[in-house]
């Protein structure tokens, strides 16, 4: 039988040939999610900024009358509704501001819901209603404290770990590219407005777990290689590492890029948003750990001097067998 | 290190098998699921409230308001401490502020005396100390409380509430509610299945604490109507005064508490046919009440729900047998509500809700059944494409990868965990590594072939080399999934929850596994060829 062959073998891509326009490029990107992420700012969802956000669907009807529900609701005196689609055609999300006292009296916030979900009914008699989340102001501090030190967190978490079972290099080299997919993870949901909640903290942590391991991957490749070809140039050797792995990142990517496409093409609609930033992830992942962290290794000096085996370097990294090569 | 010993396969297989058994009550429809646990144990995942439906509501205490009722309390002891001590001490200018209680000894002479008295109020009834008492200018008393001491009432209090609140959704019905307490002063109330729960927060939200009070009738109205009371009295709202006036002034002291109650029950009053509740208290709230109401004749009392005013009737006469009848403007409804929650008991403490989220069944029904679509789906292709690569290793892979998925269901049921849509994140990133295992392996294996080895070695080699990698990537996950775990909160615990139980199963088929069967191919075909 032949098998499939997704990278040719004996392929030798000079990825790094790119490095300096990939890094300048990733900067700029980077540059570019903080600023949109501080002028146009992030549709955050209810978990994040309090309020309450009704969800309905007209079942009978093939698309929801928004124009309409922003009026007939606004006209109810509790401000101006947040209306956006999600999902389907038919099914909208009803987003408004807690009204003033409600922390102290929750009963306010439910009787906003009540008279809500009440002209919805009386105007449409096929809505049904999906679901009323309803967040305090403190509460969503508290959640959105708590998602971000979670976060931040795994990311310094993961970073020592690294530096500890590598070098002080690489572990820096993790952290930054880390941080860039984050970044421009940030930047698609202040670019595309896709409301932005706790379950888009979820995905982040999932990107963060898939870039750290492919990441890895490289590493271990460029230690390896590190302690085989001790005279060989630093780029040489970061394109050979990179093209050694690369039917494995291939072939990984797309597996898990599988199931992510058809989450977001077929999945429930609740979760759009949420597979999408999976599916951006993976790509941005998979591209930082060659062009982000692997060239960094070369502006830190990462050289033949590293993972140079001395009494103590057992505990740093493992020794492997120099000289396989050569058996039968 | 293709070796394996006999009794190792049959621990291995072991594993599998129940891992594997405990994974199927959860994917069986609910109906032979019952049918199936009349005879063996069926260990089964929760459902998160976003994908089984449900309602969610947190509930937060106010904290300053214990320590405020705690010292009134205190109060309240200090002043029938003092009164019954021999001789009486005589004490004024008693303050609350500043989260202390402070008075003046009019005698200063008595200030020992009354420090004596006060000895017994400051220990709790575990014998430990509640509150500090100091001197201030020879003869002002400042009890002020112990650090420990708002901790350890909050702690009961939240316990109590905890309670309360499950016997007042129990009246409810069939509901299955799952009430937790979470950090220092907050409450979790989890009811699947319900999406409107306007009548259950309806119930949860009344702290139903009860009050009998003497109206303060020497009042003068001008003054009540401007908030002002007289020294001992207070001024609450009385939205339903027959003299139009929206407050009434009471006397602070004297009163007694309506938390001993044996029985309410909604009813109707026999004069104006208007519903009402009866109560029943225990014995000794029935002796205060026939107290109170024997010393009070024709007297005005105040019937106070939660600081509010429902009603202030004349008492006629002493009432002994310990019925008495609240009416006020009931329907019949709230008369209902009210009952349930002046049987179950006052909540010891104000609960707010923060937080509510319900999600109706149709929604979460469908996530679910498009989640699991694109699931199946999503593997399937994983596993097309992993043979069309690997061939005959890449089939050892996906079987790995199937036992590996019925696996993390397992353990998840095996330990109770609840799966939620973050949950499925950490699923989908755990199939990840799993995949990537084995494609690190087979990479490997390939690459080790191509340098000339023979194929047992490369197999050797193969998984040696790539377990490094493995080890690694694994372990950055596990201590991510640790630090979210301490860090995060709900559904970011759910997340890590799956990456946890994901990352030991993932390991354990995609490396452990696949090596055995790979490893009793190899030894018992002994191939000259491998396609890979």
């Amino acid at each position: 039988m032949k098998l499939l062959k997704l990278v040719p073998d004996d392929t030798n891509i000079d990825f790094l040939k790119w490095r300096t326009w990939a890094f300048g490029i990733s900067l700029l990107l980077m540059v570019a999610s903080v600023g949109l992420v501080a002028t146009k700012g992030l549709n955050f969802g209810v978990d994040f900024i309090g309020g309450q956000m009704i969800r309905a669907t007209f079942t009978e009807s093939t698309s929801a009358p928004v124009t309409e529900l922003r009026e007939t609701v606004a006209k109810l005196g509790y401000g101006d509704p947040t209306i956006q689609r999600f999902g389907a055609e038919n099914q909208v999300s009803i987003r408004m501001k807690l009204p003033d006292g409600a922390d102290k009296n929750p009963e306010l916030a439910n009787t906003m819901a009540t008279k809500i979900t009440e002209t919805l009914k009386a105007g449409h008699p096929d809505v049904r209603i999906d679901g009323v989340d309803s967040v305090s102001g403190k509460v969503s501090e508290e959640l959105f404290s708590t998602g971000m030190r979670a976060l931040l967190a795994a990311m310094a978490g993961v970073s020592i770990y690294i530096w500890f079972r590598f070098e002080w290099q690489f572990g820096v080299g993790a952290i930054w590219s880390l941080l860039h997919d984050v970044t421009l993870t940030f930047g698609l949901f202040a670019l595309t407005g896709w409301e932005f909640d706790l379950n888009i903290i979820a995905a982040l942590l999932t990107i963060i777990g898939y870039s750290l391991n492919d990441t890895v991957v490289v590493y271990d490749r460029i230690r390896e290689n590190l302690m085989k070809f001790r005279k060989m140039e630093m780029a040489s050797l970061l394109n050979l590492s990179v093209n050694e792995t690369l039917s494995r990142t291939v072939m990984t990517s797309v597996s898990i890029s599988l199931p992510l496409i058809i989450l977001v093409l077929f999945g429930p609609d609740v979760i759009f948003g949420f597979s999408a930033a999976m599916a951006f992830g993976i790509v941005v992942g998979t591209y930082s750990s060659i062009y982000q962290a692997a060239p960094i290794l070369i502006w830190l000096k990462v050289g033949s001097h590293s993972f140079v085996p001395t009494d103590d370097a057992g505990s740093k990294a493992e020794r492997i067998d120099d000289n396989f090569g050569a058996k039968p | 290190m293709l070796d394996f010993p006999r009794w190792r396969v049959w621990m291995l297989n072991t594993l599998i098998i129940f891992g594997v058994l405990f994974a199927i009550p959860s994917l069986l429809p609910a109906q032979m699921r019952d049918q199936l646990a009349q005879f063996v144990p069926t260990p089964t995942i929760n459902l998160g409230l976003d994908l089984a439906g449900g309602s969610h509501i947190l509930l937060e205490a106010d904290t300053s308001q214990l320590a405020e009722t705690r010292l009134e309390a205190l109060e309240d002891g200090v002043r029938t401490a003092m009164r019954r001590a021999d001789p009486q001490i005589a004490i004024a200018d008693v303050s609350r502020a500043d989260g202390q209680l402070s008075f003046t000894v009019s005698d200063v002479s008595k200030v020992d005396a009354a420090r004596e008295a006060l000895i017994p109020l400051t220990s709790n009834a575990t014998g430990s100390r509640d509150w500090n008492i100091g001197v201030n200018d020879g003869n002002r008393l400042i009890v002020t409380p112990e650090g420990t001491g708002n901790e350890a009432a909050l702690d009961q209090a939240m316990d109590t509430a905890k309670d309360v609140i499950d016997r007042r959704i129990n009246a409810l019905g069939t509901l299955e509610p799952t009430i937790i307490r979470q950090g220092d002063n907050r409450i979790v109330v989890q009811v699947p299945g319900l999406d409107d729960p306007a009548a259950l927060k309806a119930l949860i939200g009344k702290t139903a604490k009860l009050e009998f009070k003497l109206v303060d009738e020497m009042a003068d109205p001008d003054q009540t109507a401007q908030g002002k009371a007289r020294v001992g009295s207070q001024v609450l709202p009385y939205p339903d005064n027959p003299s139009g006036l929206p407050y009434i002034a009471v006397r602070r002291l004297g009163g007694i508490s309506g938390d001993k109650l044996e029985k309410a029950d909604p009813t109707f009053d026999s004069q104006t046919n208007q519903p009402a509740v009866t109560i029943q208290f225990d014995s000794e709230g029935g002796q205060k009440f026939a107290r109170m109401t024997q010393q009070n004749v024709n007297k005005l009392f105040a019937i106070i729900l939660d600081g509010q005013v429902i009603s202030a009737p004349q008492i006629r006469e002493p009432i002994f047998g310990g019925v008495s009848q609240i009416s006020g403007s009931f329907t019949t409804e709230s008369a209902n509500a009210l009952s349930i929650s002046l049987r179950s008991g006052a909540l010891p403490v104000d609960l707010k809700i923060v937080e509510e989220r319900s999600v109706g069944p149709d929604l979460g029904a469908d996530s679910i059944r498009r989640g699991v679509l694109a699931a199946v789906i999503g593997t399937t292709a994983i596993l097309v494409l992993m043979f069309l690569v690997y061939g005959r290793l890449g089939m050892y892979a996906n079987f790995a990868l199937v036992i590996n998925i019925a696996m993390i269901l397992g353990v998840m049921a095996l330990v109770n965990a609840t799966l939620t849509l973050p949950g499925i994140a950490g699923f989908v990133l755990t199939i990840g590594a799993a995949v990537d295992a084995n494609v690190l392996i087979n990479e490997r294996i390939r690459e080790e072939l191509k340098r000339g080895r023979r194929i047992v070695q490369a197999i050797e080699v193969g998984y040696k080399e790539a377990s490094r990698a493995i080890f690694d990537a694994n372990s950055t996950n596990v201590i991510a999934a640790v630090l979210l775990f301490f860090f995060g909160s709900g559904p970011i615990r759910g997340f890590a929850v799956v990456l946890m139980i994901g990352i030991v199963t993932s390991v354990f088929t995609a490396v452990t596994i696949t090596r055995m069967w790979v490893s009793r191919w190899v030894k018992r075909t002994r191939p000259h060829e491998l396609t890979i």
